[in-house]
């Protein structure tokens, strides 16, 4: 790890450029109410870290529960409203949002040469709107918790429990409105807003992430609107929609959530294989190998997303031909994300590789991922799955591609474009130790709970037989150490902003529009509208850019 | 250190512009007012996608059912007024009209013709909400209202509704059967229940616009707001020419 | 870096397609509400006659007809961009999805086991 790529200025006479977009207004309004889509993304990640905390306690309460086979920590009733709030915290209010909406929002304007989104209000309404569902989720919390489980599975939510669905629903239904308005803003943008030169073949992966993922969050998040409108409607009025003994089928419900909720995973993950995208190129010095196909994978990931819904329902009673019909499309939808693993990798053959902290976390993406993914294979073959499902397999699966492959996307994101939103560089050495120590954790926290899941354990439950101890004491040994791993970014990126090495432009050497200006960057992004005129990656170009700027100074 | 040489030709941006340089109801984040125009109208459509899919779970429910329960959709539906439902029909796309006429207004700089075209699409609205609350308030009347007091007297024993009898001559149905009306009705209110708090929406925003338009806001070239909203009115109406068929026209065959 | 005058910008913007803003007129207007006012009548009139299993495929259709008519000429999407035309069809194909495959599992439930 001697050689790196990170070039900052002279420190003795480097200082931030004193008109940026922190400087430019001053006082809480210019915050509340601004149309800048980077004070929106700030006022997101403020948002999201918090909420990124209440979940982690959560699973804290969740893993010390699990230390022994007994229900001691707490009763069973309440466990369960914890591993609910847990999920309903982390996803809606946490994953959703995280990539798109601190770094999209921060971003995409910049890396296509625009002065902001195309719809500056409609983003801060996305903020206000989120934190509104948050606001919803704490009151949830505070009065008593739910305790369906994150999928409100029906007819457990509308007729057999006491706890605050109502409130959860209408969190989740005002935050899927923050998440539809991101989406929309990101395709108009996208179409609408390139600056001259910028094809659709010129921008950055990362754009192209967003749009699939922001087709995903418009067309799939109203689906589950619908869904817990009706959710509500007949837990209150009993309309018998999704009540047997009504005529109703329980089972409706479910095609409606996880129409929208299979998509909303690709809309978790896409944003962050856009971050990866980014890095793997910046840390290797090399072109993403097979842009095109990078760039359809997504969409395609997209695409085939809306088609295999049903495989979350194998086993809940839906018919032998749907269980066919969606497992071999479950097959195909593996296909795109794989093509971008191999891209990645082929990326990084005969590059030059840094290891510096935003690639740490990729490289533990790459290989989380494709554990987390190829798991996902064998639950989506109907014949394991009947197995496999409700155990703790699945929680396994689902947080080695959600915590190992996007939130280490995310973190490696933050490092990334640290010095660009701040203008500090953080401290290298203790990053690059958070990274470590955070794959470290995640592996011993989540894998063993791949074999509790194969030996029979079964999901959302407090008490568990005692053969399965020991697994989960190495489970939350391991959490304790993820914990750790997470702490540290807080520490250390806030203490950035005060005592970080000043970054300059370009710490990294990066290509992309966003790094060709200064840090932090100006309210309008540019003084002068760029025009695009090489392609994606293009290092061969930075380098004239950077000779020629050698041979004018002086 | 600002911009580096790379980014050095193009336009300027605002730093330092005059208002002459742009029209006034040009944001500063976009180039062009055909940029603007082209990116609201593009939001716009894709606000409407969000809505088909949202739409799209209760046409899912209603087909599911339906199937299931078709003698039960059939009774039920007979329940309904076919005359105010066509008149309804007929509002709506007329109101649809007289929106695009508005719009065709705005393009042509007529301000009084758009202000005409505007309320003449208000009142048709409330016309159509009217008729609706007349409908809603015939249900209640007849226990037909899921969820309060229902009564499924009117299916089992059809001879005591004699208005809907002597039209149709339903055949008393079987309590299990009769009991899915319950579910036909529960779709009945969801369904147009949703429609009008889309009506109510519309009907709140075109207040709001025969303000703007008698002020002139939207006779001076930027005809998008209006354009914008007559999508929204378009798709709504559209909503309701899949629901008339839906709900009212089962089955009026004897 | 290639050299461009400020005048060129504007052609230079590649999302700008130079698209005409037709405007549609009046009478084009008349006729599709005349046109919908016939179908409303034709789908009322149809639902009195007993044709079995055909009654809401032309119930259906019909709605189809005018609600493409209403798509077409009040929304403008007959004079629109290829941009617009594809979003509409996008949507349009989510929304099958999702009642197509909703429905596909529950009229195989029916079918038993294999």
């Amino acid at each position: 790890m001697s050689a790196t790529i990170i070039s900052l200025p002279d420190q003795s006479t480097a200082r931030i450029p004193k008109t940026n977009f922190i400087t430019k207004e001053n006082g809480l309004l210019s915050w509340l109410l601004t149309g800048d889509h980077k004070r929106i993304a700030i006022l997101y990640l403020i948002s999201i870290t918090f909420f990124f905390f209440i979940g982690g306690a959560l699973a804290g309460l969740i893993r010390l529960e699990l230390l022994t086979p007994q229900s001691d920590l707490m009763a069973t009733d309440t466990y369960n409203k914890v591993f609910t709030m847990h999920g309903v915290v982390m996803i809606f209010l946490f994953l959703v949002p995280s990539v798109p909406a601190t770094l999209g929002n921060f971003f995409i304007p910049m890396m296509i040469g625009a002065k902001d989104l195309a719809l500056p209000k409609i983003n801060l309404l996305s903020w206000y709107l989120y934190v509104a569902g948050g606001i919803l989720v704490i009151y949830t919390m505070v009065s008593g918790g739910v305790d369906t489980g994150w999928t409100f599975t029906t007819p457990l939510s509308t007729h057999y429990v006491n706890t605050n669905v109502m409130s959860t629903g209408m969190a989740v239904f005002i935050a899927g409105f923050s998440s539809i308005f991101t989406g929309l803003n990101f395709i108009v943008t996208l179409h609408k807003m390139r600056c001259p030169g910028m094809t659709w073949f010129r921008l950055p992966l990362f754009c192209w992430a967003h749009y699939a993922a922001s087709i995903l969050m418009v067309l799939g998040t109203p689906v589950l609107a619908i869904a817990i409108v009706l959710l509500a409607l007949e837990r209150t009025i009993g309309i018998g929609v999704f009540d047997p003994t009504k005529g109703g089928d329980p089972l409706l419900f479910q095609h409606l959530f996880w129409f929208y909720s299979h998509p909303a995973v690709y809309i978790m993950i896409l944003p962050g294989m856009g971050v990866i995208s980014e890095t793997v190129s910046t840390f290797s010095r090399k072109r993403v190998f097979g842009y095109t196909a990078v760039a359809f994978s997504s969409v395609a990931i997209a695409v085939f997303g809306f088609f295999v819904w049903a495989h979350h329902m194998f086993i809940m009673g839906i018919s032998n031909y749907a269980m066919l019909v969606f497992s071999l499309l479950t097959m195909l939808v593996a296909v795109p994300s794989a093509i971008k693993i191999f891209n990645w990798t082929f990326t990084l053959y005969k590059g030059s590789i840094t290891f510096e902290t935003p690639m740490l976390y990729s490289f533990g993406f790459m290989g989380l991922f494709t554990i987390g993914g190829m798991t996902g294979v064998f639950l989506g073959t109907s014949g394991t799955d009947i197995h496999l499902t409700e155990t703790y397999f699945i929680v396994a699966h689902f947080h080695f591609v959600m915590v190992g492959g996007m939130l280490m996307a995310f973190l490696a994101g933050i490092h990334f474009w640290w010095p660009k939103m701040t203008g500090r560089m953080y401290p290298e050495k203790i990053s690059q130790l958070a990274a470590v120590v955070t794959f470290i954790g995640f592996n011993l926290t989540f894998f063993p709970q791949f074999i509790l899941g194969t030996l029979g354990m079964p999901r959302r439950y407090a008490a568990y037989p005692p053969e399965f101890q020991i697994l989960n004491v190495f489970s939350t040994a391991g959490a304790t150490v993820l914990g750790v791993g997470y702490l540290l970014p807080v520490i250390y990126l806030v203490w950035s902003l005060k005592y970080g090495e000043i970054a300059g432009n370009n710490p990294w050497q990066a290509t992309g529009l966003e790094w060709q200006t200064q840090s932090p960057p100006l309210t309008e992004n540019f003084l002068v509208t760029p025009i695009m005129d090489h392609e994606a990656y293009d290092y061969e170009w930075l380098e004239k850019q950077n000779a020629k700027e050698v041979a004018s100074v002086g | 250190m600002s911009d580096s040489p790379a980014i050095a030709h193009g336009a300027p941006t605002e730093a330092g512009h005059s208002h002459g340089e742009h029209p006034a109801y040009q944001r500063h984040h976009f180039e062009t007012v055909e940029q603007q125009a082209d990116a609201t109208n593009f939001a716009m459509w894709l606000f409407l996608l969000t809505e088909i899919m949202f739409f799209g779970g209760l046409f899912t429910a209603y087909l599911i059912l339906r199937n299931w329960y078709y003698p039960a959709f059939v009774a039920a539906s007979h329940q309904l007024n076919v005359g105010w439902g066509t008149a309804n029909t007929a509002v709506l796309i007329t109101s649809s009209f007289t929106m695009a006429m508005g719009v065709w207004c705005s393009e042509m700089r007529n301000k009084s013709g758009l202000v005409l075209s505007l309320v003449l699409t208000f009142i048709l609205g409330l016309v159509f909400l009217g008729i609706k609350s007349i409908e809603y308030h015939e249900k209640w009347e007849k226990h037909h209202i899921p969820g309060m007091h229902y009564s499924m007297q009117n299916f089992t024993d059809p001879q005591s509704d004699p208005e809907t009898y002597n039209e149709y001559h339903d055949k008393p149905m079987a309590l299990d059967m009769a009991r899915h009306t319950e579910l036909y009705f529960f779709l009945y209110f969801a369904m147009t229940g949703m429609h009008a708090v889309h009506m109510i929406i519309g009907i709140a925003i075109l207040g709001f616009m025969v303000f703007r338009a008698k002020a002139g806001a939207y006779t001076t070239g930027h005809v998008t707001f209006v354009e914008n909203f007559g999508l929204y009115w378009h798709f709504v109406d559209i909503i309701w020419i899949f629901l008339f068929p839906l709900l009212y026209l089962i089955s009026r065959h004897q | 870096m290639s050299e461009q005058n400020e005048h060129g910008v504007a052609e230079q913007q590649t999302h700008h397609e130079e698209h005409e803003h037709h405007i549609v007129s009046p009478m084009v207007y008349l006729a599709i509400v005349l046109a919908l006012f016939v179908g409303t009548a034709l789908t009322v009139w149809a639902s009195y006659i007993d044709l079995g299993v055909w009654n809401p495929v032309i119930a259906l259709a019909i709605a189809c007809t005018k609600a493409t008519l209403v798509v077409l000429f009040f929304m403008h999407v007959k004079y629109s961009t290829k941009l617009t035309k594809l979003t509409v069809i996008s949507g349009l194909f989510t929304f099958m999805a999702l009642i197509g495959m909703t429905l596909s599992d529950y009229i195989s439930r029916a079918w038993g086991r294999w």
